[in-house]
């Protein structure tokens, strides 16, 4: 098939605008990111610069794609990563418009890169179990159950790509922050420091300068991993618990 | 140069514990006047750099990536081992321990792999501490599966993306360590070469310790120099040599390529595993292949049509798996291996692959390709699921639906992203899949303490050649990768490190530091300089290509000095003719893969004379000369039971061989067998 695309080009001799290109000979077969190794490929033997965009698994679990794809995070498939997805769902003549990740808290750094450090800094505000190595007991002595783990591991999931962030009209950061915050307080090993682990991060995520929320979800809905709105509920709910000092929910 | 693997005396059992308990510490108030550089924050490098900030050393610790987080590792899926017998089927740190060796192909050190089985253990428990949300019972306990090439059930996984969580554990654990300043952070930069000082020993004699890199920050185009006191390299396996592969698109050799032509030894390179389950390649525009877990050979039956026209009509689309009948379907792992089945390790399961495509049986319009079926499994967990709620009489579609909602709970994620890239329902239609190129047991060599040929340097996880041998079991990368950072390394590096205290910060103004900035500065304004016609991309592929098909699943004599040759030709060419936009000074993705491409090259040269050298036929490596009369690989201990350890000093220069000789105190040399 033969597709255009508007790409959006920022860096070098680019301003920040979107530029045009055809491509001819697409397979169906082939996943988005290597139509664009295709385009790629054709820009460098013409001497040009070649699209930059991020990606390394191209399996949908690293996180590294990030783009916007007819003004959709990752493109139209649901719980699907940019890398995920491929050109069957496309039609002969189609124009596809892709631009970055925007958000004040994402950088442009060029074309589609950016850069999305600042989640790194909200992890490392406080989301972690504060255990060194050689600590630990043997691993059968905590059980588990069955549900509460595969809970914990639903919000464990997220792969921090920040589509969440660029999906939401506030560019708020709340679903992969209470992604992180809701797997670690549901396992009884997290619940020690759960009150200072949800102050400390939900601090950063202001500091960094993402939006508020204000339950538009449409975060979820962008969301690779189908990460559940759910995960902001109970840090709200957690967190205010952690600022009145009350045990019992509000 | 006589390669010392300084094992320590005692018995098989007791040589960790001993060693441990009376290897000299670095103190307290010593450590914080320590620097370290760690490369990579895998699996390998994220465990060691947390481990050795907790430990109170000064880390510095570097990552190409844009986060820790997105290292190779994160996408692991199907599991780790460890020795906990929570099973209770015979499991111990000696049979994983055995299983491993046997695995190898009796090509590692027995020393290094009893390590690891004893410290298997202990990384179960620490990752449950650090909230890893690992599979369950119902009754709240771990979850077991089984891998191939083994007869227990010690694999502990979080559904198919246990590296995601493991690595997620490590990077947090690293966080932590880096709010607390004992660790900084270096994203997007790249290491592009190690820098030796020169400094006179105990003796007076001179030496070349390792005490610094220079990376180049990839936004910028800086080259930076660090120095430490030692560097550590957990900089990932080399499989990406061959283009196609199931690693991620910017896994690369270079960094511990630059160790190597700075003195450091390549091991054993021609080991290299090729997995047997993959999605089958589809085009040529393809970049990557895609792994379908092994974990799947627990329930998935390997097939092929035991007639040629049945096969033929399925590659030309007249038919499908499922006009099949039952007795004309060759479950050919089953009837080659009674005894292991469809779970034999994966050398073995995948040049079964290949014998079957060879005589033509295979089942992709290009020929490569058989069925991994799960029709048994749901037939077999929906019958049990009928059972345990009471359903009596269940029709057979009624048990199918319930056995698939017991696969898709098991291995959803998998079949999902089968459904994504095919376009095929695995649920209905058998899954097609064919071997691909997936880890390199190879690696630099190092030491019974992780230490290279030269002082101060160190390498761990998959970058070394340690622990595998010939072969890699399943779930056994993830083991070692964090065996190695969390248990191993951050106490061995002691022993160099205590004769260290009294080195004062290392400058990194001094000449060495000088000198390989401008070697770096050099390699980049060389490739810039060419402005050639064709792309990185496309000289990438064609390595890959030669490689493939002459350094592959099987290799011989003549074919792989054809691939000598062909690589040099291609070399030629690159350095003629390719074309690298852009400058140095700018973020220039296209530059960094030069880079790397240009090592896989040179490392693809010591990896075919190599496999040249290697006269048997063990673990991932073939020799079609070297095998039994039934197909099966013919080890030839008596000449070979040795590590190879190549020195490489560039295009002009033969590389030098060097050996290390396996000692087998502990298990008798068997032929592999799984039948
Ligand atoms: C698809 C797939 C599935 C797998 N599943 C399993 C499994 O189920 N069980 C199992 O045991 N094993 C599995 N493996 C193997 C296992 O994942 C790897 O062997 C292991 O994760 C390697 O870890 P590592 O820490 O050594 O290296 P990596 O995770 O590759 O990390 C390398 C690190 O080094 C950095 N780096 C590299 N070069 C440089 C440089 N020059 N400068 C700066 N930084 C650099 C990278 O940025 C990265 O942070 C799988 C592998 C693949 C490909
Ligand atoms: S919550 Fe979803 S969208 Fe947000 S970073 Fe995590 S995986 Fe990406
Ligand atoms: S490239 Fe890894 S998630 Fe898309």
């Amino acid at each position: 098939m033969k597709l255009t695309l508007k790409i959006w080009r920022q860096g070098g001799k680019y301003k920040g605008e979107f530029v045009s290109y055809v491509l001819d000979k697409v397979s169906e077969h082939m996943s988005f990111l290597e139509m664009l190794d295709v385009l790629n490929e054709e820009l460098v033997e013409k001497k040009e610069t070649p699209v930059s965009f991020e990606h390394d698994c191209r399996e949908g679990i690293c996180g590294s794609c990030d783009m916007v794809i007819n003004g959709q995070p990752h493109g139209p498939m649901r719980g699907t990563t940019t890398c995920q997805l491929h050109m069957r769902h496309y039609n002969d003549g189609d124009t596809i418009v892709i631009e970055p990740f925007r958000a004040k808290a994402f950088p442009v750094i060029r074309d589609l890169v950016v850069d999305r450090s600042s989640f790194d800094r909200i992890i490392q505000a406080g989301g972690f179990i504060s255990v060194d190595t050689g600590q630990a007991q043997d691993a059968n002595n905590t059980p588990i159950e069955k549900t509460t783990a595969s809970e914990a591991f639903d919000a464990a999931t997220c792969i921090g790509c920040g589509a969440c962030v660029a999906a939401c009209p506030n560019a708020s950061a709340m679903l992969f922050t209470s992604a992180k915050v809701a797997h670690l307080s549901m396992m009884p090993q997290g619940k020690v420091e759960a009150k200072r682990r949800v102050q400390a991060m939900v601090k950063q995520m202001d500091e960094e300068g993402f939006g508020m929320c204000s339950n538009v979800t449409a975060c979820e809905a962008e969301c690779p991993k189908e990460i559940s709105v759910e995960n902001i509920a109970k840090m709200n709910r957690e967190y205010i618990s952690a600022v009145f000092g009350s045990e019992t929910s509000v | 140069m006589k390669l010392d693997g300084k094992v320590p005396p005692g018995s098989l059992g007791e040589k960790w514990t001993k060693y441990r308990s009376t290897m000299p510490l670095v103190a307290p108030n010593n450590k914080r006047r320590i620097d370290i550089i760690m490369v990579g924050t895998g699996l390998a490098g994220a465990s060691a750099a947390a481990t050795l900030g907790e430990l109170g050393y000064n880390v510095k610790c570097f990552t190409f990536h844009d986060s820790p987080r997105r290292a190779h590792s994160i996408a692991a899926q199907g599991g780790i081992n460890a020795a906990k017998n929570y099973q209770n089927d015979g499991d111990s740190v000696y049979r994983l321990f055995y299983d491993t060796i046997k695995g190898g192909d009796y090509r590692s050190r027995e020393s290094n792999v009893h390590r690891l089985a004893e410290a298997s253990r202990n990384i179960i428990d620490q990752a449950v501490a650090q909230g890893v949300p690992l599979a369950r019972e119902y009754g709240g306990l771990l979850a077991n599966r089984s891998f191939g090439g083994v007869q227990v059930s010690r694999t502990f996984y979080a559904r198919g993306q246990t590296g995601q969580q493991l690595l997620l554990g490590a990077y947090q654990a690293l966080s932590r360590q880096i709010s607390l300043g004992n660790v900084e952070m270096y994203n997007r930069h790249e290491m592009l070469d190690l820098v030796l000082v020169e400094e006179k020993d105990s003796n007076g004699k001179p030496v070349k310790k390792a005490r610094g890199i220079i990376a180049r920050n990839l936004l910028t185009g800086e080259l930076e120099r660090h120095a430490a006191h030692c560097v550590v390299l957990g900089t990932g396996g080399y499989a990406n040599l061959f283009y196609l592969s199931t690693n991620a698109m910017n896994c690369n050799v270079s960094a511990a390529w630059r160790t190597v032509r700075r003195g450091a030894l390549m091991a054993n390179p021609c080991f290299t595993q090729i997995h047997p389950t993959c999605i089958p390649v589809s085009g040529d525009y393809q970049s990557k292949l895609t792994l379908m877990s092994e974990s799947l050979r627990n329930d998935g039956r390997v097939w092929v049509p035991k007639k040629e026209e049945d096969a033929k009509a399925i590659r030309e689309g007249k038919k499908t798996a499922l006009d099949i009948p039952e007795e004309d379907r060759d479950y050919y792992l089953e009837r080659r291996y009674p005894a292991f089945g469809n779970l034999v390790p994966r050398d073995v399961a995948s040049r079964a692959a290949k014998t079957a495509c060879d005589q033509g049986l295979g089942v992709a319009p290009t020929g490569l390709a058989v069925y991994l079926d799960f029709e048994a499994a749901f037939e077999r967990y929906g019958k049990s699921k009928a059972h345990a709620t009471g359903l009596h009489n269940p029709s057979m579609e009624t048990i199918i639906d319930l056995g698939r909602k017991v696969v898709e709970e098991k291995y959803g994620n998998l079949f999902e992203m089968y459904e994504k890239i095919t376009g095929e329902n695995p649920y209905i239609m058998p899954m097609k899949i064919y071997p691909a190129v997936h880890y390199t047991m190879g690696g630099i060599w190092v030491d019974y303490n992780l230490e290279t040929n030269i002082p101060g340097l160190f390498v761990t996880g998959e970058a070394n050649f340690s622990d595998h041998g010939a072969n890699r079991l399943g779930a056994s990368a993830l083991m070692q990768g964090l065996a190695d950072g969390y248990f191993v390394l951050p106490y061995t590096i002691g022993d160099f490190l205590s004769r260290e205290i009294r080195t004062p910060k290392i400058d990194p103004k001094q000449p060495a530091f000088e000198q390989a900035e401008n070697d770096v500065r050099d390699r980049i304004n060389k490739l810039l300089n060419i402005k050639g016609d064709h792309s990185v991309e496309s000289f990438h592929r064609r390595l890959g290509k030669i490689m493939w098909e002459y350094c592959g699943m099987s290799r011989n004599e003549q074919g792989l000095l054809t691939a000598r040759q062909l690589l040099r030709e291609l070399k030629d060419e690159f350095y003629r003719n390719v074309f690298v936009p852009g400058t140095n000074e700018e973020y220039n993705p296209e530059l960094e893969k030069a880079l790397r491409v240009a090592d896989f090259m040179e490392l693809g040269e010591v990896m075919i004379l190599d496999a040249l050298n290697r006269e048997e036929s063990c673990g991932g490596h073939f020799r079609e000369e070297y095998q039994t009369e039934d197909g099966e690989a013919l080890r030839r201990d008596d000449e070979f039971a040795y590590v190879a350890a190549w020195e490489y000093n560039g295009w002009d220069e033969e590389p030098k061989l060097h050996k290390e000789h396996l000692v087998f105190e502990n298990v008798e040399l068997k032929t592999r067998s799984y039948k």
